[in-house]
């Protein structure tokens, strides 16, 4: 665990220093914090939520708080991958997986619940064992590889494991999002349909 | 003896008291007798206090200084007046004296106070008022800002809770000043950023003001250190509620950015936890939300006005260069007081 004290800094300063600390870790593990107000604790837990780390904080005494985030252990899925981070496996490979995400929501029913099923999923496939080769998005998915999408830290996660991330050009230009993609690259239909064509299982959450 | 009242902690990330401890403060102090020709008076929490001299003619006072928010003595000069100024035309007033309010420490260079001052009076003069003078003390650290008396017929003020069900609201300034001086204070800000957010804080919102008089505006007010959604609550005076359509609102992009990187301030914090359960949010993302919440310093005018004019004002707005949109709308009271959609 790394030791962040973060007394009598005003914010964002104990943001700050917490990510540095878990940029330290390199992987999975826990960072402690101590603050001293609350609102500090808040914005902790703020980044902790939006990140996906584990987070749990106390109060020690008057002006003393103290935050800890654990990086690497999912807090919302039930999916069992446990602390370790994501393996590609040659299989993995192999299979030829491509998983398809044609809506930013998940389900059919509440699109509040639907969007964060779809946050869920994708922070879900990048804890697999066996990765996909590639991820199409295309229509109300391409808004997941764009600027402001909760799922980019995820996208970004499975890209640096090797995972091939291809958003519909077509899709970008439609919803004027062309200027705002920020992971992978941009594909067209004719892409599309022979990724589909050769692959060997398609995942459509 | 009865306990004195004990006031907010302070130290965070910018000067301004939470909107929550504020109203808990001034709602133990004494009232005096009324007076029907006080207009407008902190009861309303409006942005300045509007006193009627004859049937044509009432006051406008207001007063706003804070800390440094930049580097530069002379552009904090000027934001720290344009931000005081802003109150003035956030009640379609128009500008005639200012008193400087200055806290400097007396060991520190008067060259950096000159830069200070000659940067504010640069402004009053581009707001058509006369400097008449101030008041200085010796402090430990540097504070800065006007007291400002400006004019406005009483029948013309733009109050800020008189909007209406069906009424447009534009703004006329981007949000995310508050997270990019943030972002700055720990050089993580592009310099492209902060110019940017500069050029904003410094403008004087005279001309939007001024604009808005040829409109049938219902109410306005300018946003501050409470963000969009907590001066938006203050118009919407727990009578309607709001629609905004994020996608609309003008931001910067860079304050989205530091946001995802959680460069976060303790007032967007505070003014979350004030508006609370007020505000439902539906596929907003996470640095959007902290946009909406963001403290503006010298921030836009909020306009609610008949949705059929609303048009012509935005693009009358936009002609002039500012970049002000159309961003929701009033709507009668409702479960939530703001729903935020994409």
């Amino acid at each position: 665990m790394i030791h962040v004290n973060a007394m009598g800094d005003a914010c964002p300063i104990p943001v700050v220093k917490t990510k540095n600390a878990i940029a330290q870790l390199g992987g999975p593990g826990s960072v402690e914090t101590l603050v001293d107000n609350e609102i500090a604790v808040q914005n902790l837990t703020k980044m902790a939520n939006q990140k996906g780390y584990a987070v749990r904080s106390e109060k020690l005494e008057p002006g003393k708080f103290r935050v800890v985030m654990t990086v690497g252990e999912p807090v919302e899925e039930e999916t069992a991958a446990g602390e370790e981070a994501c393996l590609i496996t040659p299989e993995g490979k192999k299979k030829n997986t491509v998983v398809v995400l044609s809506a930013s929501t998940m389900g059919t029913g509440s699109d509040e619940l639907g969007t964060a099923l779809m946050k869920g999923f994708v922070y879900a496939l990048c804890q697999q064992d066996t990765l996909p080769s590639t991820v199409l998005l295309y229509n109300g998915g391409a808004a997941l590889s764009c600027e402001g999408s909760a799922s980019l830290e995820d996208l970004k996660s499975l890209e640096a494991q090797g995972v091939e991330i291809l958003t519909c050009g077509t899709c970008l230009n439609y919803y004027g999002l062309t200027e705002k993609l920020r992971v992978g690259q941009v594909t067209n239909m004719y892409a599309i349909a022979e990724k589909m064509m050769q692959a060997s299982c398609i995942v459509r959450p | 003896m009865e306990p004195s009242i004990v006031f907010c902690r302070g130290g965070g990330c910018t000067a301004k008291l939470g909107a929550g401890v504020l109203s808990h403060v001034l709602e133990k102090l004494p009232k005096g007798p009324p007076d029907e020709n006080l207009l407008i008076g902190y009861d309303s929490r409006d942005d300045a206090a509007v006193y009627k001299l004859t049937d044509d003619l009432a006051v406008v006072q207001t007063l706003d200084f804070f800390p440094p928010m930049v580097d530069d003595p002379y552009l904090f000069g000027q934001i720290a007046a344009a931000n005081a100024l802003s109150d003035i035309y956030a009640m379609g007033g128009e500008v005639k004296t200012a008193l400087n309010i200055v806290c400097f420490p007396e060991k520190m260079d008067l060259n950096i106070l000159g830069r200070i001052l000659q940067g504010g009076s640069e402004k009053v003069i581009e707001a058509g008022g006369i400097l008449a003078g101030g008041h200085s003390i010796a402090d430990d650290s540097v504070k800065y800002g006007l007291s400002v008396t400006g004019i406005v017929h009483p029948e013309k003020i733009y109050p800020n809770n008189a909007c209406q069900p069906g009424d447009a609201l534009i703004l006329t300034k981007r949000l995310g000043v508050g997270i990019i001086c943030t972002a700055g204070r720990v050089a993580q800000a592009s310099p492209e950023a902060m110019d940017a957010a500069i050029a904003s804080m410094t403008t004087l919102n005279k001309q939007a003001s001024q604009i808005c008089r040829e409109f049938p505006v219902h109410a306005c007010t300018d946003v501050t250190g409470f963000g969009l959604i907590g001066h938006l609550l203050e118009m919407l005076d727990g009578r309607y509620s709001a629609r905004i359509h994020a996608d609309r609102v003008p931001v910067f992009s860079q304050a989205l950015e530091y946001a995802d990187e959680f460069l976060l301030t303790a007032a967007a914090q505070r003014n979350r936890n004030h508006a609370g359960s007020a505000v439902r949010f539906e596929n907003v993302p996470f640095a959007m939300e902290e946009v909406l919440f963001d403290p503006q310093t010298s921030g836009g005018l909020l306009i609610a006005l008949p949705k059929e004019s609303a048009p012509a004002l935005e693009a009358k707005l936009q002609a002039a260069g500012l970049p002000a949109a159309i961003v929701g709308t009033i709507t009668e009271k409702s479960q939530e007081a703001i729903l935020i959609t994409k």
